[in-house]
């Protein structure tokens, strides 16, 4: 058994939230300078100097790349030998979204009910916690501060088997082709196939935090992401939705079993931020 | 690339017509934020024939909900946040003489021709650049609603605030124009 206290959680989950709004990743920074090199329309190639500008800017003056400083979302591998003391796991994680929120000078956009009186939480929790519970004595932290002008443009489908791969393509690019330049493009597309309707949801959002680029090791999976990549670059919506040759910087699509009757299909829209860190406790 | 036109606040409809789909802006001036919220409280007032904490005449409102000022900053980072979500109530104040919006996506059919009946602009900031736009921001508060938070409607004195015509008041809309450009 291995103890790990709860104020460590905080900790490290204080510090995550942080980074993730301060810094982008530094390969999608670099895929956001070739893509600058890419594109083709004149107003694309602002757009997209302007958003390299942005997020060096915050990077150096430690300020939110985006004043959606999303909704917290945790994603956490909990290796089965830890034992946490000093304290309730969901507290202390929900108290490390607070911290990092009230000193991060972090905006916050949380609503308790969300129909009625849709009062702020003033907080920005709760968090959405997600936990695997896993072989080990380590807690790996994934966070991901999610905006909502992306999460908004989310959809889910359950397809039928028949429908096969170019159904799906046909859902996805159909998606993408109705947000427009909503979603704040180019986007990362997460995929989700398979399980069930919330489970594909689940899998598309993290699917989004996956090496950018880097294709699904199955062969067929990998050649599915990158035609779906190309059909969307192909509807010329481009940075910021202005017009351009590159609306889209990766599409990932994660799969898992599913019922003989069924092909779940969600798709989780992100942002050119992609805003998400990673640690080990 | 081309040049940015300066304009300054409050807009007119002569300072308005003259501003096409395509044309980048510096705008200098007082601009108000508000969003979904706000909006809503904004909308009742005037269904109600009631008073408004703001002036709308020849305004313009930024769809925005600024991250907190950090000490030794006028305002925390602020970009647009997604228009389509302020079109239920957006021709009500259009009616009331609001003259131009910045935001950034879609807007609805209805809108635009709200657009084009009252001479209002819409302008596109980039989304996504909230550090950089705020270095445009001089000075920052809140002067409506500080119960709703993040979505309370603030007032901002800008300099050179960056944006582009999206929709000119002729409803040429550019998220309708250059996609086919690119399209293949």
């Amino acid at each position: 058994m291995r103890e790990i206290k709860a104020s460590q959680i905080i900790d490290k989950v204080k510090e995550l939230f942080l980074k993730a709004n301060y810094h982008i990743d530094p390969d999608l920074l670099k895929l956001l300078q070739k893509t600058l090199e890419e594109e083709t329309s004149p107003i694309g190639e602002f757009v997209l100097k302007m958003i390299i500008e942005n997020n060096k800017i915050a990077s150096r003056e430690e300020v939110p790349i985006c004043q959606d400083t999303g909704l917290a979302v945790i994603f956490i591998e909990l290796g089965q030998e830890v034992r946490i003391t000093d304290g309730d796991f969901a507290e202390a994680i929900n108290q490390g979204v607070k911290e990092a929120y009230q000193e991060g000078y972090l905006r916050k956009s949380v609503v308790d009910d969300p129909v009625f009186e849709r009062k702020n939480t003033k907080t920005n929790t709760p968090a959405i916690i997600y936990t695997d519970i896993v072989p080990g004595d380590k807690i790996k932290f994934l966070v991901m501060p999610k905006g909502f002008g992306s999460e908004n443009m989310s959809a889910l489908g359950m397809l039928k088997p028949a429908d096969g791969s170019e159904g799906i393509a046909n859902f996805i690019v159909e998606i993408v082709k109705k947000a427009g330049p909503n979603p704040c493009p180019p986007t990362i597309i997460g995929v989700g196939i398979g399980g069930t309707a919330d489970r594909a949801m689940v899998i598309a959002k993290k699917a989004i935090t996956r090496k950018i680029g880097e294709p699904n090791k199955n062969e067929k999976y990998a050649t599915m992401e990158k035609e779906i990549l190309k059909r969307i670059n192909n509807l010329g919506i481009g940075p910021a939705g202005l017009g351009g040759n590159i609306s889209c910087l990766a599409v990932h699509i994660d799969y898992l079993p599913t019922h003989i009757a069924g092909l779940p299909v969600a798709v989780n829209v992100c942002c050119h931020a992609a805003r998400h860190a990673e640690g080990i406790l | 690339m081309k040049e940015a036109t300066k304009i300054t606040t409050p807009l007119n409809e002569e300072k308005v017509i003259q501003l096409k789909a395509g044309d980048f802006v510096n705008i200098t001036g007082y601009i108000y934020a508000a969003r979904d919220a706000a909006h809503k409280r904004l909308f009742k007032l005037i269904q109600k024939g009631q008073k408004l904490p703001i002036e709308l005449k020849g305004q313009i409102i930024f769809y925005a909900g600024p991250t907190p000022t950090k000490p030794g900053y006028s305002c925390g980072s602020v970009g647009p946040t997604t228009s389509y979500r302020m079109d239920p109530y957006t021709s009500t104040l259009l009616n009331k003489g609001l003259k131009g919006m910045i935001g950034k996506g879609l807007r609805s059919p209805e809108v635009i021709e709200s657009m084009k009946k009252n001479r209002a602009v819409y302008f596109g900031a980039i989304g996504g650049t909230a550090a950089l736009i705020s270095k445009s921001i001089r000075k920052s508060e809140v002067v409506a609603y500080e119960d709703l938070g993040a979505e309370a409607i603030y007032k901002f004195y800008v300099k050179d605030f960056f944006a582009i015509v999206v929709i000119d008041s002729s409803g040429y809309n550019l998220y309708e124009t250059e996609p086919p450009k690119y399209s293949k």
